[in-house]
C-alpha cells in the first residue's frame, strides 16, 4: 500500500502507477456527475456539442451535494459519495470520450468500467460513504455550477479541492477490482454461513 | 398527469388555508408547536447520530481487523465528530423524510399535524439545510423542498391519551435501494427467513453503505412485512426483541451476516451489520411474507413527545 498525492490534470502515465489498495489524495479540479449529468454529457458528445469544461485528466465525483447560496456564492455543506453502480451503464463511454482519470464514488463498479479503465487509463477511488463533512472539508471552493436545471443533486458542480481523500484505490488500470475480490470471497463464505444456520444449500 | 397533480396540490393548499382561517387561535398555536418540534427533530436527526448508534460504531472500530475496514470506520467516526462540530448533516443524502406519529385520541387539532409536518420539512430544507430529495417520478423534476404528492410520508397510529409522539426517520437512498420483500414458502418456516436475510445482505454487498442495520419484518402481508421491517429500524441498537426466542434469532442472524466478509463499505472485513432488529405479525396460513429494510451506518432518527399543555420532551437527543 502506497500513498499518492496527484494534482489535476492527471496524466495517463501517472494514473497507471496506482495499484489497488493504494491510497490517493487529489488536488485541483473535480466535478460531480450522477446519473443525469452522465447521460447529458454523453448526449452532448454524440451531438458534437461542447461541454461546460474540458474533462480530460480530471476527477469525476459520484455525488449529489448539499449546497448553500450565501451572498451570491455557492458553498458546499455536505458532499459524500453516492452509489457508483448506477453509473455503470455510462462510465465506459464517459472514460473513453472524455479521458477522466479518477472516478470517485462508493460501492465499486463493474466489468465494463474496469475494462475501460485498463484500456484508457483511469482508476476508481472509493470514498467512505456518508462521510459528507470529511469530503466537504477538502472542497475549497465551488468554481461554477452547470446544468442546475437537473436539480441540486444531479447538477454538475465544478469544485476546487485540496488533498481530497483518502481514496482507497479499489479498481486500477491493470484490471484489478477489489470489490470483485470481496464478492468472490463472499461467495466462498456462503456455504459456511448456510451450514452455521442449518440451511441446506 | 402534471396538471392533475398541480390541481390536486392547489386544492390541498387552499383547503388548508381555509381551515387555518376558521380555526385561528389555539389551533394555530398547536400548528406552530408541532412545526417547531418537527423542524428540530429533522435537524437533530441529520446532524447528530443517536448515542446507541455511535456506541455500536465505536465498538465496531475496536473489533474490526481488516485494514481497509478500519480505515473506513475511522473515517466514519471522524465524520460524525466533524458533523457535530460544524453542525452540518452527517451525510449529504438526508433521505426521504418519513414521520411516525403516535397521536393520542384525545389530543387536540390532530387535523393540523399534517400541514405542520409539511411546513417543517420545507423549513428544514432551507434552514438546516437538507438536500432536496423529492422527485416527480413522471417528469423527473425535483420539487426543491422535499415535499410532493404523499411526501413527507406520515405513518399514523392512534393511541390512548392526549399526547402526540413524533419520530422522524430520514431514510437515505443507497440503503433503501437494497430493501427486499419476499413471499416465502410457509413450509420452510423460520429457516426460510434466515436464508432470505443472509442472501439479501450478500446480494446488497457494498451498496447500502455497510456496516448496516437490518430491520426484518415477518408475516402480516406483503406491505405489512415491509412496514414492520422499516419500523424496526427505530428500535435502539442496544435493545433486543423482548421475546427471548426472537432475540436469539436476531443474534444468530447478526453472527451469520458478519461471516460474509463484506465489511465496512464493502471493502472487506468482519463488521458488515451492526444490528438485526426483528418484528412480526401473524400471517395467513398460505403466506409467509418477509421483508428486510436496510439502514446505512448513518442510522438517523429523532423522537419527541408533546403533552396536551404544549410541553415538549425530546426523547432521543438533548436539545441543541
Amino acid at each position: 500500500m502506497a500513498v499518492y498525492k496527484f494534482k489535476t490534470p492527471i496524466s495517463e502515465e501517472e494514473i497507471r502507477k496506482l495499484r489497488v489498495n493504494d491510497v490517493l489524495y487529489v488536488s485541483g479540479t473535480m466535478f460531480t456527475a450522477r446519473d443525469q449529468a452522465h447521460k447529458r454529457a454523453l448526449e452532448y458528445f454524440k451531438q458534437g456539442k461542447p461541454l461546460p469544461l474540458t474533462l480530460e485528466g480530471l476527477a469525476v465525483f459520484h455525488c449529489g451535494p448539499i449546497v448553500k447560496k450565501k451572498e451570491n456564492r455557492w458553498t458546499i455543506v455536505a458532499a459524500g459519495p453516492t452509489t457508483s453502480t448506477r453509473m455503470e451503464i455510462f462510465e465506459d463511454e464517459f472514460i473513453k470520450n472524455f479521458k477522466v482519470r479518477v472516478i470517485i464514488g462508493k460501492g465499486g463498479m463493474g466489468k465494463r468500467t474496469t475494462e475501460a479503465m485498463v484500456k484508457y487509463g483511469a482508476v476508481y477511488g472509493a470514498f467512505t460513504g456518508g462521510a459528507a463533512i470529511l469530503a466537504a472539508k477538502a472542497i475549497k471552493s465551488v468554481k461554477s455550477v452547470e446544468w442546475l436545471d437537473l436539480g441540486m443533486p444531479e447538477a454538475m458542480w465544478i469544485l476546487e479541492v485540496e488533498e481530497f481523500g483518502p481514496l482507497a484505490i479499489a479498481i486500477d488500470s491493470h484490471g484489478n477490482n477489489l470489490f470483485e475480490d470481496v464478492k468472490r470471497k463472499v461467495e466462498e463464505n456462503k456455504q459456511k454461513i448456510y451450514q452455521k444456520l442449518g440451511l441446506s444449500p | 398527469m402534471v396538471s392533475k397533480a398541480k390541481k390536486y396540490k392547489t386544492r390541498v393548499i387552499s383547503t388548508l388555508i381555509h381551515h387555518e382561517l376558521l380555526n385561528r387561535g389555539r389551533s394555530l398555536e398547536t400548528l406552530s408547536i408541532v412545526e417547531d418540534v418537527a423542524f428540530n427533530l429533522i435537524k437533530q436527526a441529520v446532524i447528530y447520530l443517536p448515542e446507541d448508534v455511535k456506541q455500536v460504531l465505536k465498538k465496531a472500530y475496536a473489533e474490526e481487523t481488516s485494514d481497509a475496514g478500519r480505515t473506513q470506520l475511522k473515517a466514519i467516526l471522524d465524520n460524525i465528530e466533524f458533523a457535530e462540530k460544524y453542525q452540518a448533516p452527517i451525510c449529504q443524502d438526508t433521505g426521504t423524510i418519513i414521520f411516525y406519529v403516535k397521536a393520542g385520541a384525545k389530543a387536540k387539532d390532530l387535523d393540523k399535524i399534517e400541514v405542520a409536518l409539511i411546513k417543517a420539512t420545507r423549513r428544514a430544507t432551507v434552514e438546516v439545510p437538507i438536500r432536496p430529495n423529492a422527485v416527480n417520478p413522471f417528469t423527473q423534476k425535483n420539487s426543491g423542498d422535499n415535499t410532493g404528492r404523499l411526501i413527507p410520508w406520515i405513518n399514523w397510529e392512534i393511541v390512548a391519551g392526549d399526547e402526540i409522539e413524533m419520530t422522524v426517520l430520514p431514510k437515505g437512498g443507497g440503503a433503501e435501494n437494497t430493501c427486499v420483500m419476499g413471499m416465502l414458502v410457509p413450509g420452510e418456516g423460520i429457516m426460510g427467513v434466515k436464508k432470505f436475510v443472509v442472501d439479501a445482505v450478500m446480494k446488497a454487498g457494498a451498496k447500502p453503505c455497510p456496516p448496516n442495520i437490518l430491520g426484518v419484518g415477518i408475516g402480516g402481508g406483503s406491505d405489512i412485512a415491509m412496514k414492520i421491517a422499516k419500523k424496526a429500524l427505530l428500535r435502539p441498537l442496544n435493545v433486543s426483541n423482548p421475546d427471548p426466542e426472537i432475540a436469539k434469532l436476531e443474534k444468530e442472524i447478526l453472527e451469520a451476516v458478519n461471516m460474509t466478509g463484506i465489511g465496512p463499505m464493502g471493502l472487506g472485513g468482519k463488521i458488515t451489520v451492526l444490528s438485526v432488529n426483528i418484528d412480526y405479525a401473524y400471517r395467513h396460513p398460505a403466506s409467509y411474507p418477509a421483508a428486510v429494510a436496510f439502514n446505512c451506518w448513518a442510522a438517523r432518527r429523532a423522537s419527541a413527545r408533546i403533552s396536551a399543555d404544549g410541553t415538549v420532551e425530546y426523547l432521543t437527543h438533548t436539545v441543541k
